[in-house]
């Protein structure tokens, strides 16, 4: 029984050991950084942290990364609501073709699609906007909401949908006042994974962006190229991206063990 | 049994449009250059398969290609045997729960970027926790931008700190679903653990993995950022993995034809895989 | 094959129980006899299922002794106890076929192939599967997934107790009698000791040879199905068996005799000595009587339902409900009544426990 609970306990430590390292170095001076290796902060400093939160072009990288994680949430989450309701209720002609063609635009490379992006969103006119970036990111999101969300409605039993029209339910207030209530766990899992995989991408959101919307990923990787070797601004900056996800995680706690099971166990 | 109602299609059509608009119109883009070539000023001539013919006769993409490959089963067999082991090992219910599921599932939630600069802190040879005590602890020679092996050593265990609790997380679903009775019956029937694990565990986690595995190999198939953060495709082009090739051609060289024509390629082989791993796993379903 | 034996048997969940309150089991002293058909019955969370697990090993219990013949084995796994048992739930091995489910007590203990096909065989015949031996157990309907589960459980021969844990449950109730008969004749034919835990009065009945009642972690009454229903040793026993329950009426003993407010009852013999002052009568609906007039219990008739082939009639004595059971004629709710019980089968119960003797009527 000891030796069966060292297992998770070695991984957790393996899992914390590089966050612990980008911490510490994010409250180190510069000076401490250069002059070798340091298991602990010798003289903690703040200095890091007060740059990135005074200067606009630094957190202005996380308010646009939040804004367009939060639009592609909402969105993503709400066309796919309907959508999956349709694939697990109703047969209609191509739904199975349909539903595959969907995931496959998961398996796309992001790689594939920077260019073509950079191109389709300059021809509307949404370069460089948090619409833009949030909608891209719909690529992937929104296969991945519409099966969450089929797999979570699929075990609810028809009968509920039966038994409302019964009760002289229509079908929006009975979809809103029974149904979303019925898989509320399904839409939260949804919505964790949209955030999740809209907050951690970085190709297309740094492509699609210049000035306007740029994301904290895309500042970062300006401090590190043009000011040469800023390690504790740079600890600092990725310190900060992790608290969004730190946060979100631990409201849904309570959700992971089942919610990871998609549905479908 | 589902019923027969056409009108489903209105609930799925701005589901399709948003996809649609996201994929069809860069996908068409991508195939338009795949067969044309360009001199630039927006002059384009037809190619025809050419670029195809070229991408798939160059060393270089059987190279990337084949780093992809050895990248992709590398993390898979190490990630999916090591999460089922610790989801095995994790309590099933009290206090930790909640702790190990939250530390656990935390690294899923850092940009991917960060993830690279932050494993690039972790490995530098005088200043970083792992770099320091492999150069100066164990006396290795640890340095990942001059020494392939060790630039490989390192996106792997990279990858399997990112991902592994994907699979525990996972794995984990499919234990805690398994009533207890499973568990009692086999005492009772005289099974050994690794019967238990073998008849009851493994069979109750198959969908769940399947999900993983088939997450982890799209994943993994498509990654970028995180190596191109860490090691930037080197030392040399030993870590250039498929997308990082790609990006290569397409934005550093401008390339066109050739990475798109690549695009289509490797897109098709991540389709084509995925399908092969799905049918394979599902086809015991479907006897009897 | 074994005798069982349970001695002085306590079990608490909690690590430091503090009272009564705090034990699923208070104090169990009982002997399973070898061969025997047993029922467990009791309402839920009366500690049947813990009783079941202690004795499987799935739990050890907090203090006292099983032993198996002579041998203690209150510490030993389930897998050392030769011991099978089938869940609520049926648990099967779902990647295997019916003849491996089957097969796969015997192989984890090392039986060869030969044995293992003679047992499997005979069982399947015995459980009318035969023809299924060679499908995957996920497919099969709940029914004769649970029929693999006590198959499995049959199928070593040398099994010191086979117990069933409700395991009709999940099955619908017109295969529920099906199974229920399958398992008495199984019974019968494998002579192993079995034990069927229940909340079902019906399925405890039929199935069992001898009923022990449970109640809030006690053992109220063992007794064959007969003595259950006609001397119930506690009044809990009176209401859990038989439909309607036993009548149960508050009374006054004094000058040896039972007083249900000025009426004199007649009871099936002496009473306790010292059972003087409050206690209850005790009288099944099926021994109460009414006639229009005559001698009896003033009543007013409530209600009468129909259940079929008799007619169980409501009447208030006072402020007291009294049932009572007819075959044929039946009085109209509202009309006034006497009820009269039958002498041989009224007794008389001293805080909740049987205190009187069959034998000469008492004035």
């Amino acid at each position: 029984m000891r030796l069966k609970s060292l297992v998770p306990a070695l991984y957790i430590l393996f899992l914390m050991l590089p966050i612990y390292w980008l911490v510490a170095m994010s409250f180190k001076t510069t000076n401490e950084i250069l002059a070798g290796f340091s298991l602990f902060p010798q003289t903690w400093t703040f200095e890091n942290y007060t740059e990135i939160l005074t200067d606009p072009t630094w957190y202005w990288g996380y308010i646009n990364s939040i804004i367009y994680v939060t639009m592609n949430t909402v969105i993503s989450v709400m066309v796919a609501l309907p959508a999956a309701y349709a694939f697990s209720r109703y047969s209609f002609v191509g739904d199975k073709q349909l539903f595959f063609w969907l995931l496959t635009n998961r398996m796309a490379p992001a790689a594939v699609f920077a260019l073509p992006f950079f191109q389709l969103y300059s021809a509307v006119g949404l370069f460089d906007t948090h619409l833009a970036v949030a909608l891209a990111h719909c690529l992937f999101n929104i296969p991945l909401a519409v099966w969450i969300l089929e797999g979570f409605m699929s075990g609810v039993p028809k009968e509920l949908d039966e038994t409302a029209y019964v009760d002289g339910y229509s079908f929006p207030r009975f979809f809103v006042t029974i149904f979303l209530p019925a898989i509320k766990s399904g839409v939260g899992v949804a919505a964790f994974f949209c955030f999740m995989f809209s907050w951690v991408e970085m190709l297309l959101s740094k492509t699609l962006t210049a000035v306007e919307a740029k994301p904290i990923a895309a500042v970062m990787t300006r401090t590190a190229s043009s000011a040469g070797y800023e390690l504790g601004l740079l600890a600092a900056a990725g310190t900060l991206t992790i608290i969004p996800g730190a946060i979100v995680i631990y409201f849904v706690r309570n959700y992971i063990a089942k919610g990871f099971a998609l549905g479908r166990v | 049994m589902k019923t027969q109602n056409q009108r489903a299609w209105w609930f799925v059509t701005p589901v399709l449009l948003l996809v649609a608009f996201n994929a069809l119109i860069p996908m068409m883009t991508v195939v338009n250059y795949s067969v044309q070539e360009t001199f630039g000023d927006n002059l384009f001539f037809w190619q025809g398969l050419d670029w195809f013919e070229q991408v798939l006769t160059s060393e270089r993409f059987h190279n990337a290609l084949g780093r992809q490959f050895l990248f992709t089963f590398l993390i898979l067999i190490i990630e999916v045997p090591l999460g089922i082991a610790i989801a095995l090992s994790m309590p099933k219910k009290g206090p930790w729960v909640p702790f190990c599921l939250v530390t656990m599932a935390l690294p899923m939630l850092i940009p991917w970027n960060v993830v690279g600069a932050m494993w690039n802190i972790f490995t530098l040879p005088d200043i970083g926790l792992l770099g320091y005590f492999m150069n100066h602890t164990l006396g290795l020679s640890y340095d990942m931008t001059q020494d392939p092996f060790a630039a490989w050593v390192t996106i792997i265990v990279m990858d399997v700190w990112h991902w592994t609790s994907l699979v525990v997380l996972l794995a984990y679903a499919g234990l805690v679903s398994i009533p207890n009775a499973y568990y009692q019956a086999a005492e009772i029937d005289g099974a050994s653990n690794w019967a238990v694990f073998r008849f009851i565990q493994l069979p109750k986690m198959k969908t769940v993995l399947t999900i993983a595995i088939l997450l982890r190999f799209m994943d993994s198939f498509n990654i970028y950022t995180e190596p191109f953060v860490l090691t930037g495709g080197g030392p040399g082009n030993s870590t250039t993995l498929l997308s990082i090739d790609l990006v290569k051609i397409a934005l550093g060289q401008f390339d066109l034809g050739p990475a798109a024509a690549m695009s289509l390629i490797y897109f098709a082989i991540t389709l084509f895989v995925s399908w092969l791993f799905y049918t394979l796993m599902t086809l015991n379903d479907n006897k009897n | 094959m074994a005798q069982i034996t349970l001695s002085n048997l306590r079990h608490s969940y909690s690590p430091n129980p503090s009272g009564d309150a705090d034990y699923a089991l208070k104090k169990i002293d009982l002997t399973w006899n070898d061969g025997g058909a047993y029922a467990l019955l009791g309402p839920s969370g009366c500690g049947k299922s813990t009783l079941l697990n202690i004795i499987s090993g799935l739990l050890v219990p907090s203090e006292g002794k099983i032993l198996f013949d002579d041998q203690d084995v209150t510490s030993l796994p389930p897998a050392q106890r030769n011991i099978a048992q089938v869940f609520q739930f049926p648990v099967i091995y779902d990647t295997m076929t019916v003849y491996d489910n089957l097969a796969f007590p015997l192989r984890n203990r090392g039986r060869d192939e030969a044995t293992v096909k003679e047992r499997v065989t005979a069982i399947a015949e015995m459980l009318e599967v035969t023809d299924m031996l060679n499908t995957r157990a996920a497919n099969l309907s709940p029914d004769n997934k649970q029929k693999i589960s006590m198959g499995r459980g049959l199928v070593r021969q040398d099994v010191n107790v086979v117990m069933f844990d409700e395991p009709l449950t999940v099955i619908d109730p017109h295969l529920k009698w099906k199974l229920r008969s399958k398992l008495k004749e199984l019974h019968q034919r494998v002579k192993a000791t079995m034990i069927y835990v229940t909340h079902d009065q019906t399925e405890a009945l039929t199935f069992a040879d001898q009923v022990v009642v449970m109640q809030e972690g006690e053992i109220v009454q063992i007794g064959t199905p007969v003595e259950l229903f006609e001397r119930p040793a506690h009044t809990f026993v009176g209401h859990f068996i038989g439909s309607p329950g036993m009548n149960v009426l508050p009374c006054d003993v004094r000058d040896g005799g039972a007083f249900f407010g000025d009426e004199l009852i007649r009871l099936e013999g002496p009473v306790q000595s010292n059972s003087d002052g409050a206690a209850e009568i005790g009288i099944r609906p099926e021994f109460v009587s009414v006639s229009g007039n005559g001698s009896g219990l003033d009543a007013k008739v409530r209600k009468v339902a129909d259940v079929g082939r008799h007619k169980v009639v409501e009447a208030m004595a006072g402020d007291r409900r009294i049932h009572a059971i007819l075959e044929g004629d039946a009085p109209n709710a509202g009309d006034s009544i006497k009820l009269a019980f039958k002498q041989s089968q009224t007794r008389l119960y001293k805080d909740g426990w049987l205190a009187s003797t069959p034998g000469e009527g008492v004035q």
